[in-house]
């Protein structure tokens, strides 16, 4: 990691302090901006209303509707900001991110095949089938970025990533094409979103999210010794294959569920963990938690910006963050030596 | 060694080369054949080429003639397209993987189509120029922000690859701003399919195979020279600067042109150069050969999706799938050598 030398590992406990405090603010007020922002104009009143809610009229409505969206781009946003953080940290390599190396695409193959030909329709098994796909792309990918001198670099793993997430979605377009019934909401669902959420929808995956932070925090000191090297970790009395599978499962979890309702959404796992080790230095036990407050806020502010962009239409979210995100992929990779990438 | 031996061994790589270019035109001929012959129905030689000639043939006049004969034109025109394109770009770039499908050139065409069909409602050469100038475009902001110092080849592909990603949710925005576009059409089309084809489309094609493909194979020692580094090349009398500029202009125009008409076909054009090479070794250059493999890999496997698999699938289907398994042992080959990531 190259930050180390310029970033100082530990910030003074006050700045981060302050930086929690800055984070949650803007979480709250994005909160309540998406609750508050729309197609349709609300006023305060109905605001109040629809969150206790009422469903009265019209604005209540799309006031209690908006609701779960936001429950769920919190949600989303913290499972990808950490699953960012966590891949960064196994692989050390500052391109980790779920849709860069093709987790997403894995895991939108395998819930595509999963609907069209197995008929699995109920949220609990989609789950597990978009685990499933997450979990044998990221090993497929990291297996094969890391052969060869040099082990894995982050070209290697992005071309790998890239390349496999190609002829994945190729496999997808094969399976959509000989189901011109379910093809229209497979592809809505392609893109990424939170728009149309619901609580009922949203329940099934809670378990998985709260297994998949447990498990992120639990691996939060075991990454900052693996972030010295294998050997040095080693050294410290880890059990450096541990650390790593803990580390791992745990961003397959929350990246896999997340996926299974939201759709593939990219690049905020790649961009949070660098903002956040600007904000709060390396150490994995506050980068961790400050990953997922970020990433909820930059999910939600993505969302509402979609919401605004295009009126009276909405942007998807997945588009938002694209392209935010892939700018911000482009500054990092012009950043760094060549050498250290 | 003696100049006779050295004269010698020239000779005999010159005929190995000359040897495998005719025997890929034969086989390239006989499939021509065999789709004209072979389809859902069996067409005798005799009628295939009475309407070749011009005859009216009751029956045969329109399945040959208009079926079969635009598509394996077409689809030989654009896999010379895609292969030569391709291969242009892994010789520069000295990487089999930056290939212009994982580099985000193709998806900058692709996008530039979509929109131009979609929201401009354009077609026919019109939509080819947009695609040109869209691709071009693209690929000078790749070179402009990988520029630090001068070019990286690794920075190029990792800027490339941010790019695709940001081109490939501009294309998913578009298309779900189409309500009236049919959605299965246009998944068919970005997959690469030469579901009716006419003999029209293949004009632009074919001309931009003259031009560009004329260009790109009178620049072939050139581009050779390019493989042994920039400094050996202006060594050897190769102006580096420009030959990089004619060959990033005709590859670029190549891709975009046939992407515009058959959509991209995934990985024809990454594929074609490595498998190339690897047919002519080390007997010279494999650009042309690299044309050969690509236009026998797109009427194969168009073939192969009408009829040889369970249901009908468009060729860019077959050929991501094909190109699957060869892209891991290409990643696993390079690390094994260790070339050049």
């Amino acid at each position: 990691m190259t930050e180390a030398a310029t970033i100082p590992l530990r910030s003074p406990a006050r700045a981060r302090l302050l930086w929690l405090v800055v984070v949650l603010a803007a979480l709250l007020l994005l909160g309540a901006l998406s609750v508050a922002i729309g197609t349709r104009q609300v006023g305060l009143d109905d605001i109040l209303a629809g969150l206790r809610g009422e469903v009265g009229t019209i604005a209540q409505a799309a006031v209690s509707a908006r609701i779960p969206r936001t429950v769920l781009a919190v949600l989303a946003g913290a499972s990808l900001g950490l699953s960012g953080a966590l891949m960064q940290g196994v692989t050390r390599n500052p391109l980790a991110d779920p849709g860069i190396l093709g987790v997403n695409t894995g895991a939108a193959l395998a819930v595509v095949v999963a609907v069209a030909w197995f008929q699995i329709s109920a949220a609990q098994s989609f789950i597990w089938v978009a685990i499933l796909g997450a979990g044998a792309t990221a090993v497929f990918v990291y297996a094969i970025g890391s052969l060869g001198r040099g082990g894995a670099t982050p070209l290697k793993l992005a071309l790998a990533g890239t390349a496999t997430s190609i002829a994945l979605y190729s496999l997808v377009v094969a399976v959509m094409l000989t189901r011109g019934d379910i093809a229209g909401g497979l592809q809505a669902w392609q893109i990424g979103g939170v728009g149309g959420a619901t609580f009922a929808r949203m329940g099934p995956v809670l378990p998985f999210l709260a297994a998949g932070l447990l498990l992120a925090m639990a691996s939060a000191r075991k990454l900052n010794s693996l972030a010295l090297g294998d050997e040095m970790a080693a050294g410290l009395g880890e059990r450096v294959a541990l650390a790593r599978a803990m580390a791992a499962l745990s961003a397959i979890l929350l990246c896999g569920a997340t996926t299974a309702v939201c759709g593939p959404i990219g690049f905020v796992g790649l961009i949070v963990p660098h903002l956040c080790r600007l904000l709060v230095g390396v150490d994995h036990r506050w980068l961790l938690p400050f990953s997922a407050l970020t990433g909820a806020a930059l999910l939600v502010a993505s969302d509402v910006a979609g919401r605004i962009i295009a009126r009276p239409a909405e942007l998807d979210v997945g588009i938002v963050t694209a392209f935010i995100g892939a700018p911000f992929f482009i500054w990092i990779v012009r950043r760094q030596r060549v050498r250290d990438l | 060694m003696t100049a006779e031996a050295i004269t010698a061994g020239r000779l005999r790589r010159a005929r190995y080369r000359s040897r495998v270019i005719w025997t890929a035109l034969v086989l390239l001929a006989a499939g021509f054949a065999v789709t004209l012959m072979l389809g859902q129905s069996f067409t005798p030689p005799q009628d295939v080429l009475r309407v070749l000639a011009g005859q009216e043939v009751p029956g045969a006049s329109f399945t040959v003639g208009q079926l079969r004969l635009p598509r394996a034109v077409l689809a030989i025109l654009a896999g010379l397209s895609f292969g030569l394109g391709g291969a242009a770009f892994q010789i520069m770039l000295r990487n089999p993987l930056a290939s212009p499908d994982i580099i985000g050139i193709s998806s900058g065409a692709s996008a530039a189509a979509v929109f131009a069909i979609v929201v401009m409602g354009l077609d026919g050469a019109a939509v080819s120029v947009f695609a040109v100038v869209a691709g071009l475009g693209v690929a000078i902001a790749i070179y402009a922000l990988s520029f630090r110092g001068g070019v990286a080849g690794t920075r190029l592909i990792l800027v490339g690859i941010g790019v695709q990603a940001m081109m490939q949710s501009f294309i998913s925005y578009t298309l779900s701003r189409a309500p009236s576009w049919d959605l299965q059409e246009a998944i068919r089309w970005l997959a690469g399919s030469l579901n009716g084809a006419q003999l029209a489309q293949a004009v632009p094609v074919l001309l931009s195979l003259l031009v560009f493909g004329g260009l790109l194979v009178m620049r072939t020692r050139d581009l050779e020279a390019l493989r042994l580094g920039d400094d050996a090349a202006s060594a050897l009398g190769t102006d580096v600067g420009r030959t990089r500029a004619v060959v990033v202009v005709a590859a670029v125009g190549l891709i975009a042109v046939a992407t515009a008409v058959v959509g991209p076909i995934s990985f024809v054009a990454f594929l074609a150069g490595p498998i190339a090479a690897r047919i002519v070794g080390p007997n010279g250059s494999a650009l042309l050969p690299a044309a050969l493999v690509g236009a026998a890999l797109v009427l194969a496997g168009d073939y192969a999706g009408q009829f040889l698999l369970p249901g009908r699938y468009p060729v860019g289907v077959v050929t991501g799938a094909l190109g699957a398994p060869y892209l891991i042992y290409l990643i696993i080959h390079v690390n094994r050598t260790g070339a050049s990531l």
